[in-house]
């Protein structure tokens, strides 16, 4: 546990004192604040407009921070020997792995508590009660912390410009996964047809974490509906990243 | 006592590009290294040391053959809690400062913050970075990071110090610095396995040394047993005319001396008697012994003579 940990608070060290992060947030914040200008040109609900911008802007700011530190987290450490010293402590490989994803995750909730936190206070600075977009967020996260286990699986094998278009295609993919239905009902060849149930299977459905529409809308979201989308994103999460330790555990260092 | 490291029959390949082809990095290689011992692997570029040293550490898996450290697998933990390493050219977290580094590594062994602050300052001093502390690993110099490198592989205090080319890259004065640094650790029992290609440091300090030319083994043993302890020929520097009957060869220096390189001390003194009766004189005598470069050199030229012979 010491060893994640340690891994985990350096990865998060490094994050914090990269200048990208804070652009990203920057603009995240920026659009946050700008959503209200945005609503004042819309006719009707203003709030909806905030919310709308507010929830998208956390969540793609965090898919940018997922892929973007996530991608070289694992092939960065590699390329500049970094992890040459860290594996000759008595460090498992897989604790490694285990702490790098940790360290990425602390930042992505940071980063949901910043910028999700000042959209909650843009919409009770307009009068109306935020606490309604809490469960869509937190479920956000989640979906943050599945493409970052795509991020760290990919850069454990791969140069970081491919892990980012792997991520980003898995990403895509995971929120068009009911699209394989129904590309099934179309297609008559057995082959075809297979290929469409086994990418539904093992594709993430990430439409199942997406609660945005429902909360801007102020539907009430069952509390089973979102335990259950949050337990299957968290194994779904948690299995990728035993993956990428499996990964990692055969990879040499030549 | 048993060996704190055991390399038997140990051979690792590299595939070419895409696959084609492969490449013997390390061949056949056997040796162990004793308690308290200062072990040098040499060799020339490409000779296949790192690719050993990364076999020690489990950051390359072995085609073939066995590694132990403490009778353990390299991949077990309880194996690595008691080494420390410093890799070649060293490139640690540069965001971090040398305190901060140096207290990542110290968690990594689960030493406690108490114990941590007081080790990080003992690692510091030892190593000169004293009043660096809070300065940021990319202000450093090549020579700083590899004394913080060094810092890194002594503070927890570990039975073997894994060193792969300790002294390159280094000033002559940090060179120095590093030989003390690794003669006090062997004083305090510990076991030093290092790579170099800088001969005259191992030969100042080691106590046994194994010489590695394209993967194989070409020599192990004590210094004194690979190169003749006794002087295997003189050198004279003659000022004045050296007449033609003398022994031995010749050569003339830039101020016009001559240099003399005669077989022995028993053919010395025909040369010196001589000389002096041509009316020259005698400006050094130097007896010279077969040093570790010319083992080196001598064994390499073999290794290529055999590989043409073949």
């Amino acid at each position: 546990m010491t060893a994640i940990a340690a891994v985990a608070l350096n990865t998060f060290r490094e994050a914090i004192r990269d200048r990208v992060l804070y652009l990203l947030l920057a603009v995240a914040l920026v659009v946050v604040a700008g959503s209200r200008f945005v609503a004042m040109l819309t006719v009707g609900s203003e709030t909806k407009i905030v919310k709308d911008l507010g929830l998208a802007a956390v969540s793609i700011f965090g898919l940018l921070i997922a892929v973007f530190i996530g991608v070289s987290l694992v092939s960065k450490e590699i390329e500049r020997r970094t992890v040459y010293t860290l594996l000759a402590q008595p460090v498992a490989r897989w604790q490694f792995v285990a702490g790098k994803y940790a360290g990425l995750l602390l930042v992505l909730a940071a980063n949901v508590l910043v910028v999700g936190g000042s959209v909650l206070a843009a919409v009770g600075l307009l009068g109306e009660s935020p606490w309604g977009l809490v469960p869509a967020m937190a479920l956000i996260f989640v979906e943050l912390g599945v493409v970052a286990a795509f991020a760290i699986l990919f850069s454990s094998f791969t140069n970081p410009i491919l892990a980012a278009v792997g991520t980003f295609a898995v990403y895509v993919a995971g929120h068009l996964s009911w699209s394989f239905d129904l590309l099934k009902k179309r297609v008559t060849t057995g082959a075809g047809r297979q290929l469409c149930d086994i990418l539904h299977a093992v594709l993430p459905n990430l439409d199942r974490l997406d609660l945005k529409a429902d909360a801007v809308h102020g539907a009430a979201i069952p509390a089973g509906t979102f335990a259950a989308a949050a337990v299957y994103g968290l194994c779904y999460a948690a299995a990728v990243v035993v993956l990428a330790c499996i990964v990692f555990e055969r990879r040499e260092f030549a | 006592m048993s060996a704190v490291i055991e390399i038997r029959n140990l051979r690792k390949a590299f595939r070419g590009h895409l696959g084609i082809g492969s490449h013997v990095a390390v061949d056949d290689l056997t040796l162990s290294v004793a308690p308290g011992e200062i072990f040098g692997l040499l060799g020339p570029n490409g000779a296949g040391k790192t690719t050993t040293l990364k076999m020690l550490l489990a950051l390359v898996k072995p085609d073939s053959g066995t590694v132990e450290l403490f009778g353990r697998s390299p991949r077990d933990v309880e194996a690595r809690k008691r080494l420390g390493f410093l890799p070649e050219n060293p490139y640690f977290y540069d965001y971090l400062t040398a305190v901060e580094f140096l207290d990542l590594y110290g968690r990594l062994h689960h030493l406690g913050a108490a114990e941590r602050k007081r080790r990080i300052d003992a690692a510091i001093e030892r190593v000169g970075l004293t009043g660096r502390e809070r300065t940021p690993l990319r202000k450093f110099s090549k020579g700083m990071v590899q004394r913080v490198g060094l810092a890194q592989a002594i503070q927890h205090d570990p039975e073997l110090v894994i060193l792969d080319e300790p002294m390159s890259g280094l000033d002559p004065v940090g060179r120095r610095e590093v030989r003390d640094l690794i003669l006090a650790l062997k004083a305090q029992g510990k076991t030093i396995f290092f790579s170099s290609h800088i001969l005259q440091d191992a030969e100042m300090i080691c106590d046994r040394v194994a010489i590695l030319f394209k993967g194989k083994l070409r020599a192990i043993g004590r210094l004194d047993d690979l190169a003749s302890p006794t002087a295997k020929w003189v050198e004279v520097t003659v000022r004045g005319p050296v007449p033609d009957g003398v022994p031995g060869t010749r050569r003339v220096n830039p101020d016009g001396t001559t240099l003399l390189t005669v077989t022995g001390f028993d053919a010395l003194a025909p040369v010196v008697s001589a000389v002096t009766a041509a009316g020259g004189t005698i400006a050094g005598v130097w007896p010279r012994r077969e040093s570790l470069e010319d083992l080196f050199l001598r064994e390499i030229g073999r290794a290529k003579t055999e590989e043409r012979a073949s």
